[in-house]
C-alpha cells in the first residue's frame, strides 16, 4: 500500500501502515526545457506546463477515477470543488473520484496553492483535460457499439447506444488511451449541462475531521517514529555561542540531539520528553544578540520610510487638463502593522531519511518548491527527495509549514531511519513564522467643482510579500541560514502587476483620468516577513477605500453614490449595490456618535472575485471597544463551483479581516520578538463575532474566479468607514485598539 | 512506569506514560485518538478540548495523574463515521470548518454545554465556547451546528 491518497478511506490505512519507502523514486516528474514547450500549442490553466492527460486523470478498471492535482487543501474546500468538476464533465458519480494532491512523485507541479488561483488553474485544466478524454472515450465508445458519437448517452460512466448497448468507461479504457498529450481541442460542458458544479456539496474532509480521524499531518504515525523538537534562538539573528548538550543527552527517551551551527533540535521516544529535552537545551544554550530590530511602536512607519528602497511607478496615468480641474485636494496616510498568520495549530512535518534519501509529509503550500530548498539545504538531489502533502491546520499564506520540514528533515538525517514527527511549539510559530509585512499609504487625491476625482496619488512602503521557498537565488527555509554552513535566503522581490505583491490592489478600478501609484519596495528584512492572505490588498483597499470615503466626504456626497459615480464596471457596481441593498443602505446617513455604517469594496487583484462589504458597527466612547455588529457582503466570481464554499471563504475572510483590523498587532522589542503566545496576540473571540449574510452573484457564462482572498480588503475599509460614520472620526491607523480609539475619539 | 486511564468506557494502559505526562500524548500517542490537538500547550486555544466527568477539560495542561480516576471522553467516543453524534452530523450538515483543526475542541466544549443545557441561546454558546479558537472565522456556522444539534437531541 504506497497510495499518498487525500480524503479517503484510503488515506487512513495508508497513515496507519506507512509503506512509506515502497514509493519509487524514479516517479518524480521531468521538467521540459522551456524552449520545447513554447514551441507547442498554448493550453488552458495548468495544463500548459503539465501537458500529459495521464499526468491528470487515471480511469480505473475497479470503477474509480484518480484525479491528480498539484493544488492542495487547506481547508478551502479546493479537492472537492475540483472533484464536482471532474464528476460534471466526465459524467461520473462523485462517489468514484479519489483526489490525489500535492505530491512530488505523483502530481502535476502547479506551483503553490496561493493567490486564490487553483480554480483558475487546477479546474482550468481538469474541465478541458476531462472534456478532452471523455471525447477519447466516446470516440472508443463509438467503436464498440456501432454508432456516430453524437449518439451515444453517458449516465454515471456508462456510455450507451439508443438501441440500450452499453459500455463503461472501465471497458473502454486502455493503457494507452490517456497516455497523450493535450490538445486543447475538449470542450467544456455549457454551464446550463453542469449537475454538480453549482450545487452545495457537502465538503469530503469535513467528515474525518469531525470524527477523529487521520485527517492531519499532526495525525500520521509510522512504525518506529520518533518526536522532534526544535530550539530556535531567542531573537531573530542571534547566534549560538555554546551549547553543553550533556545535560539534555541524558534525559529519558533522547534518541538525537542535533547541532549544526545555530540550528538545534532534538528527537526522543516520547513527545513530552522531546520538548523536555528542548527546554533543557534551551537553559543550556549561550547566544549571542544584538539590538537590530526597529521601532515597534509609531515611529516604525517613519523608520520604514528612511529604509532603502526600490522604488517603482507601477501606475501613471497622465492627463494634464483633467487634473487642472481640480479644486479641492486631500492628503491621508494610512499604516497596518506587522501581522500573524496565526494557525490554530502550529507547523507540523514527518520526515524520514533511509539510505541517502529523503521522505517528507507536509503542508507545504508548494511540495514543489519545498522540495527544491530541501535539495538545497540538505545538499541532495531533487531525485532523491519526495515531498507528500498531508494537511495541517489553516495557514492563511506562507506560515512555518515548508520550515519545519527542513527542521524534521534535518533531524531524521540525524536518526537515520527513524520516522521523524516535529511539531513547533506555539512560541515557535509566533516567533518564527513570516509575518504579513508592515505597510504605510501616504494617499493624495483632487476633486474638481463637480465632486469627480480628477487626480489620484498612492504610495506605499512596505517589504516583500513573497518569500517561499522556489527562489532561485537563495533558499528560503529558516533552518537553512542558521547551519554551520548557511544557505542565504533569496532577495526580496515583488510579484510583478496585474496581481502586484506588496502594490496588490494599489491601483483603483476606479475611473480617474489622471492617477499614479509609486511602490516604495523596502528589501532589508529586519522582521521575517511572506504571504499572508492578500498580501498588500488587505492594506492597499483599506487605504484606498478608506480615502475614497473621505473624499466622498469632502465633496459632500454618500459614499456608495459616490463610488458608483466612478466605476463604470458594471460587475463592480452590482456587487456595490446589492450589498448596499442587502444592508438597507440610507443614502447620506449619518452615524449616532455610537452606531454607524461603512461599505468597502475590491476586486481582488484586480483580477478575481468582485466583492463589496457594507458593515455596522458599535463604539463604546467610555471603552474604546469596536464590535463590528453586522456584514453584509455581495460577491460575484463568474461561474460558481461550490456555492457554500464559496459563501464559507466569504463569511470567514469577513472575520478573520474583523479580527485583523479590530485585535492585531505583532509585537517586538528592538531586540526580541516578544508575541510568544495567544495571550500575546489576542484575536476575535465568539462573543465578538459579526453576523455576516453573502449575497452570490452567479454568472454561469463567465469564467470562474479565485475567492479565497476576496473579503478581507473591503470587510477592513467598511470596519474602517463605520468608524468614522458612527463617530466622526477617521482611524488611518491599525489595529482599532480601545486605546487607539479613544485617543481619536478625544481629539 | 504506566498510566491506566478510563478512556470512551474502556480502561486502557500507556505503557511508556508516567504521572506528569500531558494528557493530550497519552491520548494522541499511546491510545492513537487523532481528535484532541496540540495548538498552544497554555490551555489557550481550546483545540486539545475533552471532557472528564463531563467536563470540558483543556488536555494539554493536564497531567495523567490527575485524571487516573475521572471518566474521560474524546470526540472519537461520541460517535463514528458511520454512527455519528447529533454534534457530528450538524457539523457537517452546516459545513461548520474550513481546516477543521479546532473542530474536536469545538464540538468537545459543546457537548459539555448541551449536557447542563440543552436548549441554549447564543449567548451560552459564546460563553461555552469562548475558550476555543477558530482561526478561519467560522464561527457563525459553529454556533447554528451547535443549535442544529440541540434541537435533534431535544
Amino acid at each position: 500500500m504506497n497510495r499518498a491518497v487525500s480524503s479517503s478511506p484510503s488515506r487512513r490505512r495508508f497513515l496507519k501502515s506507512g509503506a512509506a519507502f515502497s514509493v519509487a523514486f524514479t516517479l518524480a516528474p521531468v521538467i521540459e526545457p522551456a524552449a520545447q514547450q513554447s514551441a507547442r500549442a498554448s493550453l488552458p490553466g495548468s495544463l500548459q506546463n503539465n501537458r500529459m492527460l495521464s499526468g491528470w486523470l487515471s480511469i480505473n478498471a475497479d470503477g474509480t477515477v484518480t484525479v491528480f492535482t498539484g493544488k492542495v487543501e487547506l481547508g478551502q474546500g479546493i479537492t472537492t470543488a475540483l472533484a464536482q468538476i471532474v464528476a460534471d464533465e466526465l459524467d461520473i458519480d462523485l462517489k468514484r473520484i479519489e483526489m490525489v494532491s500535492g505530491d512530488t512523485a505523483r502530481t502535476p507541479n502547479e506551483g503553490v496553492t496561493a493567490g486564490s488561483l487553483s480554480i483558475q488553474d487546477s479546474g482550468t485544466a481538469l474541465r478541458f483535460a476531462c472534456a478532452e478524454v471523455r471525447d477519447l472515450l466516446f470516440q472508443a465508445a463509438a467503436t464498440k457499439l456501432g454508432v456516430r458519437t453524437a449518439a451515444l448517452s453517458v449516465e454515471d460512466g456508462a456510455v450507451s447506444n439508443p438501441a440500450g448497448a452499453r459500455a463503461t468507461y472501465w471497458e473502454l479504457v486502455n493503457d494507452g488511451m490517456l497516455k497523450r498529450e493535450a490538445t486543447g481541442a475538449g470542450r467544456p460542458k455549457e454551464p446550463a449541462r453542469h449537475k454538480v458544479i453549482g450545487r452545495d456539496i457537502k465538503r469530503r474532509d469535513i467528515p474525518a475531521k469531525v470524527t477523529g480521524g487521520a485527517a492531519y499531518v499532526q495525525d500520521m504515525r509510522l512504525p518506529g517514529m520518533v518526536f522532534g523538537r526544535v530550539v530556535r534562538p531567542p531573537s531573530p539573528r542571534a547566534r549560538l555561542l555554546s551549547l553543553d548538550e550533556a545535560a539534555a543527552r541524558r534525559l529519558p527517551g533522547v534518541v538525537a540531539v542535533l547541532r549544526d551551527g545555530s540550528f538545534v533540535a532534538v528527537a526522543a521516544l516520547r513527545e513530552e520528553q522531546a520538548i523536555a529535552a528542548a527546554q533543557a537545551l534551551r537553559k543550556a544554550a549561550k547566544w549571542e544578540e544584538k539590538p537590530d530590530l526597529p521601532p515597534s511602536d509609531a515611529s516604525l512607519f517613519a523608520h520604514m520610510k528612511t529604509q532603502r528602497s526600490l522604488d517603482s511607478t507601477v501606475s501613471d496615468k497622465v492627463n494634464a487638463t483633467a487634473a487642472a480641474t481640480g479644486v479641492k485636494t486631500l492628503e491621508a496616510e494610512y499604516t497596518r502593522p506587522f501581522q500573524s498568520h496565526g494557525s490554530i495549530g502550529p507547523s507540523c512535518a514527518v520526515a524520514q531519511f533511509t539510505d541517502g534519501k529523503l521522505r517528507v509529509w507536509s503542508h507545504s503550500q508548494g511540495v514543489f518548491g519545498l522540495r527544491a530548498d530541501l535539495s538545497k539545504a540538505m545538499k541532495l538531489q531533487l531525485a532523491d527527495i519526495i515531498v507528500s502533502h498531508r494537511e495541517g491546520a489553516g495557514c492563511y499564506g506562507h506560515n512555518g509549514a515548508d520550515d519545519v520540514a527542513l527542521d524534521a528533515a534535518l533531524l531524521a538525517r540525524a536518526a537515520p531511519g527513524k520516522p521523524v514527527k516535529l511539531q513547533w511549539m506555539r512560541e515557535d510559530e509566533f516567533g518564527w513564522e513570516p509575518y504579513g509585512s508592515a505597510m504605510a499609504m501616504k494617499m493624495r487625491a483632487s476633486l474638481d467643482a463637480q465632486g469627480k476625482i480628477v487626480d489620484w496619488q498612492h504610495e506605499l512602503w512596505s517589504h516583500t510579500h513573497s518569500t517561499r521557498p522556489y527562489d532561485p537565488d537563495g533558499c528560503n527555509l529558516l533552518a537553512a541560514w542558521h547551519l554551520q554552513d548557511p544557505q542565504k535566503p533569496g532577495p526580496a522581490r515583488n510579484i510583478p502587476q496585474p496581481a502586484g505583491g506588496s502594490d496588490r490592489n494599489a491601483i483603483p478600478l476606479y475611473d480617474f483620468p489622471q492617477q499614479k501609484v509609486i511602490n516604495h519596495l523596502l528589501p532589508d528584512m529586519p522582521v521575517r516577513v511572506s504571504a499572508l492572505r492578500t498580501l498588500g490588498a488587505y492594506a492597499n483597499v483599506f487605504a484606498l477605500e478608506s480615502f475614497i470615503d473621505e473624499l466622498a466626504v469632502a465633496a459632500g456626497a454618500d459614499p456608495v453614490e459616490f463610488r458608483i459615480r466612478h466605476l463604470s464596471d458594471p460587475r463592480a457596481r452590482a456587487v456595490i449595490e446589492a450589498a448596499a441593498a442587502k444592508a438597507g443602505w440610507k443614502s447620506n446617513a449619518k452615524g449616532d456618535g455610537q452606531r454607524g455604517w461603512g461599505i468597502g469594496f475590491s476586486k481582488y487583484k484586480n483580477l478575481a472575485v468582485y466583492c463589496a462589504v457594507a458593515a455596522e458597527v458599535s463604539v463604546d466612547a467610555k471603552s474604546g471597544d469596536v464590535r463590528v455588529l453586522r456584514a453584509f457582503a455581495a460577491a460575484d466570481a463568474g461561474l460558481i463551483i461550490n456555492p457554500d464554499g464559496f459563501r464559507n471563504q466569504i463569511e470567514g475572510g469577513i472575520i478573520q479581516s474583523a479580527s485583523w483590523t479590530l485585535r492585531e498587532a505583532v509585537k517586538f522589542d528592538r531586540t526580541r520578538i516578544t508575541t510568544r503566545g495567544w495571550a500575546d496576540y489576542p484575536i476575535l473571540r465568539f462573543g465578538d463575532i459579526p453576523a455576516v449574510d453573502v449575497t452570490l452573484i452567479n454568472k454561469p457564462e463567465e469564467r470562474p474566479l479565485g475567492v479565497g482572498e476576496g473579503s478581507q480588503g473591503p470587510a477592513v475599509a467598511a470596519i474602517a468607514n463605520a468608524f468614522f460614520n458612527a463617530t466622526g472620526k477617521r482611524i488611518r491607523d491599525l489595529p482599532l485598539t480601545p486605546e487607539r480609539v479613544k485617543t481619536v475619539l478625544n481629539k | 512506569m504506566s498510566v491506566t486511564l478510563s478512556v470512551n468506557g474502556k480502561k486502557r494502559t500507556a505503557p511508556g506514560a508516567s504521572a506528569t505526562t500531558p494528557l493530550l500524548y497519552v491520548l494522541r500517542n499511546d491510545f492513537e485518538l487523532n481528535a484532541a490537538k496540540y495548538g498552544c500547550g497554555a490551555a489557550q486555544c481550546g483545540a486539545c478540548t475533552v471532557l472528564v466527568d463531563g467536563r470540558a477539560v483543556r488536555s494539554c495542561v493536564t497531567p495523567a495523574a490527575d485524571v487516573l480516576k475521572g471518566e474521560i471522553v474524546t470526540l472519537e467516543g461520541l460517535g463514528t463515521p458511520d454512527q455519528l453524534h447529533a454534534l457530528q452530523k450538524a457539523f457537517i450538515e452546516e459545513q461548520a470548518a474550513q481546516c477543521g483543526y479546532c473542530s474536536a475542541g469545538m464540538i468537545m466544549s459543546a457537548k459539555a454545554l448541551l449536557d447542563v443545557t440543552p436548549n441554549p441561546t447564543d449567548v451560552d454558546i459564546h460563553e461555552a465556547l469562548a475558550g476555543n479558537l477558530c482561526r478561519c472565522g467560522t464561527h457563525n456556522r459553529i454556533v447554528r451546528a451547535v443549535k442544529r444539534a440541540a434541537r435533534e437531541l431535544a
